[in-house]
């Protein structure tokens, strides 16, 4: 009796840590998928769309991942294919450094001069 | 003169402005990839139009010569018109044209292929699409030059015309 439930419970946890893993890679192709652009849709991203390239490219991203491809290693892929147009978050690399810095040098430009207002206000005062 | 600056800024933030969006203005809407680098022709397996049996990229591309690979599908309206092209293209002896296609019915493809004519010397299928996004297209149809050392030289979005015809065949020369 004892090892008849000793076998239930080691068949139970095998089971349920397969179910883990799937879940996991479910979580992380929706995490992907909601990161890709849709390129031959408007303002959709691949997992909101039900065009053939979308399913295509959900398809590849279903295979990378259970190849066992990280997240990072399936961008790259998609990125050597697509370009860095195809990810909605894009790395910094030469082509992007204005969009990444320049919201931080308008930050702090604007700091600067309410910086600089505060000061001589402070100085009137 | 703390007012004509501010003035100076406003201008020169608005000018900026109306350059970036004039300049939107011109673009196209419709993202095509380019090709920067030549890239290598990517590694795959598939199955053979005809035999159903399974073709490994080596075997497809293993002579010496240019190639084109053309994406084309018998519900692709575009294919229709580009497809007298392809059949001039194919007696360029200097090029060996391969036909994917893709996610088509099998039976509209033989169809399509006996009505307009086969000018591939080698048909491979897609059903899944998959092949496609590995070669870096998004739609039906498009067609990639592919020179000697087997890397993607030339990228047509769209169906070919003739003025693209004569460009192919001043690369293939």
């Amino acid at each position: 009796m004892k090892i008849l439930k000793i076998f239930i419970i080691l068949f139970l946890s095998i089971g349920f840590s397969h179910l883990k893993s799937d879940e996991k890679n479910d979580v992380l192709k929706s995490k992907i998928l909601k990161n890709i652009r849709c390129l031959i849709c408007q303002g959709q991203s691949v997992y909101d769309s039900e065009s053939e390239f979308a399913s295509s490219i959900k398809l590849i991203v279903d295979r990378k991942i259970e190849e066992g491809l990280k997240e990072e290693q399936i961008y790259k892929f998609l990125r050597e294919k697509y370009g860095d147009w195809v990810i909605y978050n894009p790395q910094l690399n030469k082509n992007t450094y204005v969009l990444w810095l320049l919201p931080l040098l308008l930050f702090l430009f604007g700091g600067a001069i309410i910086y600089k207002k505060t000061i001589s206000k402070n100085n009137k005062i | 003169m703390k007012n004509k600056s501010s003035l100076f800024i406003i201008i020169t933030v608005l000018s900026f402005c109306f350059v970036i969006f004039y300049k939107g203005l011109n673009n196209s809407n419709t993202y095509a990839p380019k090709i920067k680098d030549k890239k290598n022709i990517p590694i795959f397996e598939a199955k053979d139009f005809n035999s159903s049996a399974y073709l490994n990229s080596e075997k497809i591309f293993e002579e010496d010569t240019f190639y084109i690979v053309n994406i084309w599908a018998s519900w692709c309206v575009p294919c229709r018109t580009e497809h007298p092209l392809l059949m001039e293209l194919s007696k360029n002896q200097s090029v060996k044209l391969i036909g994917l296609n893709y996610r088509d019915n099998s039976n509209n493809a033989k169809k399509f292929i006996n009505e307009f004519g086969n000018p591939y010397s080698q048909l491979i299928v897609d059903n899944e699409g998959t092949l496609s996004v590995e070669f870096g297209a998004y739609g039906v149809p498009e067609t990639f030059i592919i020179d000697k050392n087997k890397k993607i030289i030339r990228k047509f979005i769209g169906p070919i015309n003739k003025e693209i015809v004569e460009e192919i065949k001043l690369i293939i020369k």
